[in-house]
């Protein structure tokens, strides 16, 4: 009965899919909000076929999570990765876990994955010993059977020992196989996701097509700050099948066709009231200067600034700004929600199925368990869906029509007005130097975003760190992929670059004399050899520039090379490399992947995407203008990894994004002598900065 | 009801009865069920959707279905064969040339057009035939390496 329960459960999602064999015969546990589970029912299921089904409320979002879970679980049971089943992010069916972002995925679900593999192994081994007659310790494990080593005859399969019954042992007491015995660890494997995703077999949630389904469309404010007061909607309603739902300052248009709704809501005629916020793309920065001034507070402080001031032979100052930016997901924002038999069940593209989960509980007020999230496949999140109000628009509207379906899916443009971007920010930073050309002291101020890995594993001191905890964005910001850790590393690393060429000392020397932490120095020389840098104090026109930045323990060096095509300020990277330690590195071929397209979103972060506005208008609203990079924008890209298995692994969807843009001003720098400082520069801002440098060579 | 209009689909022939001016990317997956093909910005910018129409790679969703009436249309459907990958699709599973997959199935029938055209193609020649199709997960590198090899598979096949 319970494992029927649980094939229908699988069925109704759509991880279908990756059902092939019957998994699960152990009933579900009841998930515990906020805490991993303590016992590894939770997350494995061995059926009688001895396939072995993995549940993690993580998402697939493209990033390889569920092969590099999948490979977790199979190190630890001898499988191959292909005999494990992995169904993720259904909120009735996996245990309770954080959204998938901050690279935590490896960081915090990893161990408890693992540990719990560890566990089902011991327990395995245990039965195996009883049934066979034989010391654990006598036995070997491979691809689903036990046997008795020298005697195979002696031997029986997970199916036969488990035949479904319920494993009671609690996790903790068994550890994971150590360094050295690894067997799929260290190993690249195929995707798991790779045969639906080159046949178009993969779905996503636009793909579910549930019999019924009336897809909404959302009649939107043309700006920020701006809320529906009226609306005419008869216009839509003499479209046949054409259904309106209002509910507060939310009117939607429903249609069972998704081209035939958009068309109809086309036809409201909305009148809007409220205030939009007075500013634009240019002031923004002023902006928020303004509003931060007055929370301005010190996070970190390490010895006299002031005092060192007074000594210091000079002061170098410098500004540091990046635009808000999109996270621009191929898929829009989409949900279907379905109300039915007092449930709300919300198949939603997020990366939080969690948190959506009692957010949706929350706006309806349900109690959570009446609340099912399931995650299919995910078009792309990078932070952009660590939030959903779509789904939350998909369940007030389905709310009120039970049993019907309610797709809303985002069109591009409500994509790009609705995005939490990342946030615009400026940074100032104030060094003293001696009178040797030494850093004397460190002053840096971030507005807009946040102190995160500001500090690096430099000797900068005394210094003072301040932000402002202030909200002064006139829309919503959110976690952009590595948040506020590339603004700061971007404002760090060009102002290091400064002062290198102002000492007349080589970007690499520099940064080996400032660096305190070994694994850095290490990480310094692999990428230099790797790249082949000569040293020489820039400019030296040859367009190569370095930049270093973290991620939690994980440290990147980027090293990239641009031309600069000086009449039209057009940037065109060359060839960017990273050398990048996260600590163990579980599937090398999946970390290699997020460095490659983490360093090819960010040629896009550093050159061209900037989302224009004035007021509450969003004046990017489809491609044409907002602009992704594209195959000809595309660098020669090298990835090396440290060797550093002992370390935890630390995740990789963050740190490689750190330092690029950082690197790429470097290299504009090292090309022209011109220093750019307001992410992306685009051509019009490197124009502006080889004018700068021209007035300064010649003012000197 | 609208009038029928006939096209030729992965193969078989297929009529439908929508208006003329509905677009071939809603008739596909709304109509006919076949969801491989994406949708991304509805203005033939991210070309997430395309199909090949009589050999020519476009975007579906600013391809009405009056376009394509009596004409041959292949979806990322189509390329599959008595359950044996197309090369092209060989080529970006083996080289995993995608990560969240929403551009690849517009990703592969650029190629797949392509290629047909012209098997032996330099990677500068790739690297423009794709200008138009949109990552954002920055796959790029490996797509360009996937659609090279399978042009050397096709290639050496003559």
């Amino acid at each position: 009965m319970r494992r029927r329960t649980f094939i229908q459960g699988a069925a109704a999602g759509a991880l279908t899919l990756f059902f092939s064999g019957q998994a699960g015969s152990a009933p579900i546990e009841a998930p515990r909000p906020g805490a991993y589970p303590d016992d590894f029912n939770a997350y494995l299921k061995i059926g009688a076929d001895g396939r072995v089904g993995c549940f993690v409320g993580k998402a697939e979002l493209g990033q390889g999570a569920m092969t590099v879970l999948a490979m977790l679980v199979a190190e630890e049971l001898e499988l191959d990765p292909a005999r494990v089943d992995m169904l993720l992010g259904d909120t009735d069916l996996c245990p309770w876990d954080n959204a998938t972002g901050g690279s935590l995925t490896m960081w915090q679900t990893a161990p408890a994955l693992r540990g719990a593999a560890a566990e089902a192994r011991a327990v395995l081994l245990g039965m195996a010993a009883k049934a066979l007659n034989a010391k654990a310790a006598a036995l070997e494990m491979k691809d689903g059977a036990i046997w008795v080593k020298g005697a195979p005859q002696r031997r029986i399969t997970f199916g036969d020992l488990v035949k479904g019954r319920r494993l009671e042992r609690h996790m903790g007491k068994v550890k994971p196989k150590p360094l050295g015995t690894w067997k799929v660890i260290g190993r690249s494997v195929p995707r798991k996701d790779a045969r639906p995703k080159v046949t178009g077999a993969a779905k996503y949630v636009a793909d579910l097509r549930m019999p019924g389904t009336l897809h909404a469309c959302i009649l939107r404010a043309p700006a920020h700050g701006l809320t529906l007061a009226k609306a005419d909607t008869s216009a839509a309603e003499a479209i046949p099948g054409v259904r309106i739902v209002r509910e507060g300052t939310l009117l939607a248009v429903l249609h069972p066709q998704p081209d035939m709704a958009r068309k109809a809501l086309g036809l409201v005629k909305g009148t809007f009231e409220g205030q939009e916020p007075d500013v634009d793309d240019v002031r923004i920065y002023q902006h928020l200067a303004d509003k931060a001034a007055t929370g301005l507070r010190t996070f970190i402080s390490r010895g006299d600034v002031a005092a060192a001031e007074k000594r210091a032979a000079a002061v170098v100052e410098g500004e540091y700004r990046n635009a808000y930016e999109s996270h621009a997901s191929l898929e829009p924002h989409v949900s279907v929600a379905k109300w039915e038999d007092g449930r709300m069940t919300v198949w939603a593209s997020t990366q939080s199925p969690f948190v959506i989960r009692d957010e949706v509980a929350r706006s309806l007020e349900l109690p959570v368990k009446q609340v099912r999230i399931i995650t299919p496949f995910v078009g792309g999140g990078f932070g952009g869906k660590l939030v959903n109000p779509e789904a939350l628009e998909a369940a007030r509207i389905a709310r009120q029509v039970p049993g019907v379906p309610i797709q809303v899916a985002w069109n591009r443009e409500e994509d790009l007005f609705l995005d939490t971007y990342r946030p615009a920010a400026a940074v100032k930073i104030r060094a003293g130097v001696d009178a040797g050309g030494g850093i004397a002291f460190w002053d840096y101020q971030t507005v807009g975003a946040g102190l995160g890995e500001a500090e690096f594993a430099y000797d900068l001191s005394p210094n003072r760190y301040q932000a402002s905890p202030v909200q002064a964005h006139p829309f919503q910001v959110g976690a952009w992929r590595a948040p506020s850790a590339h603004t700061n590393a971007f404002a760090r690393e060009s102002h290091l670059d400064v002062l290198a060429a102002r000492a007349k000392v080589d970007p690499v020397t520099w940064r080996r004399r400032l660096a305190n932490d070994a694994r850095l120095l290490r990480l310094l020389d692999q990428a230099v050899d790797a790249f082949g840098w000569e040293p020489a104090p820039g400019p030296t026109g040859r367009g190569i520039g370095i930049a270093c930045g973290a991620w939690r323990q994980a440290q990147v060096v980027c090293v990239a090379q641009v031309a600069v095509d000086k009449a039209t300020g057009k940037v065109q990277v060359l060839r960017v490399l990273e050398a990048v330690d996260v600590g163990l590195v579980v599937n090398p071929d999946g970390a290699r992947q997020q460095v490659e397209g983490a360093i090819t979103m960010c040629v896009g972060q550093a050159l061209s995407e900037e989302i224009r506005f004035k007021g509450g208008r969003i004046l990017d609203r489809n491609f044409d203008t907002y602009l992704l990079p594209r195959f000809p924008a595309i660098p020669r890209i090298q990835v090396v990894f440290a060797e550093n298995p002992a370390m935890p692994t630390q995740g990789i969807g963050e740190p490689p994004v750190v330092p690029v843009a950082a690197a790429l001003a470097n290299a504009v720098f090292d090309a022209t002598g011109a220093r750019v400082t307001h992410v992306p520069f685009t051509p019009e801002r490197v124009l502006a900065a080889l004018k700068l440098a021209k007035g300064q060579k010649e003012g000197s | 009801m609208d009038a029928p209009t006939s096209f030729t689909l992965n193969g078989k022939s297929v009529t439908v009865r929508s208006p003329r001016d509905r677009m071939l990317v809603w008739v596909l997956r709304d109509e006919l069920g076949l969801t491989g093909t994406k949708v991304g910005c509805e203005a033939g910018l991210c070309l997430a959707c395309t199909v090949v129409v009589d050999g020519d790679a476009v975007p579906s969703c600013s391809t009405s279905l009056g376009d394509v009436a009596g004409k041959a249309v292949t979806t990322i459907e189509g390329l599959e064969k008595e359950g044996r990958l197309d090369p092209v699709q060989k080529a970006f599973q083996d080289h995993h040339a995608f990560q969240c997959g929403y551009c690849t199935s517009g990703m592969i029938m650029a190629a797949w057009a392509f290629l047909t055209k012209k098997p032996r193609a330099s990677r500068a020649e790739i690297v423009e035939a794709l200008e138009g199709n949109l990552c954002r997960c920055g796959a790029h590198v490996r797509i360009i390496d996937a659609v090279e090899s399978a042009g050397k598979a096709r290639g050496g096949a003559k």
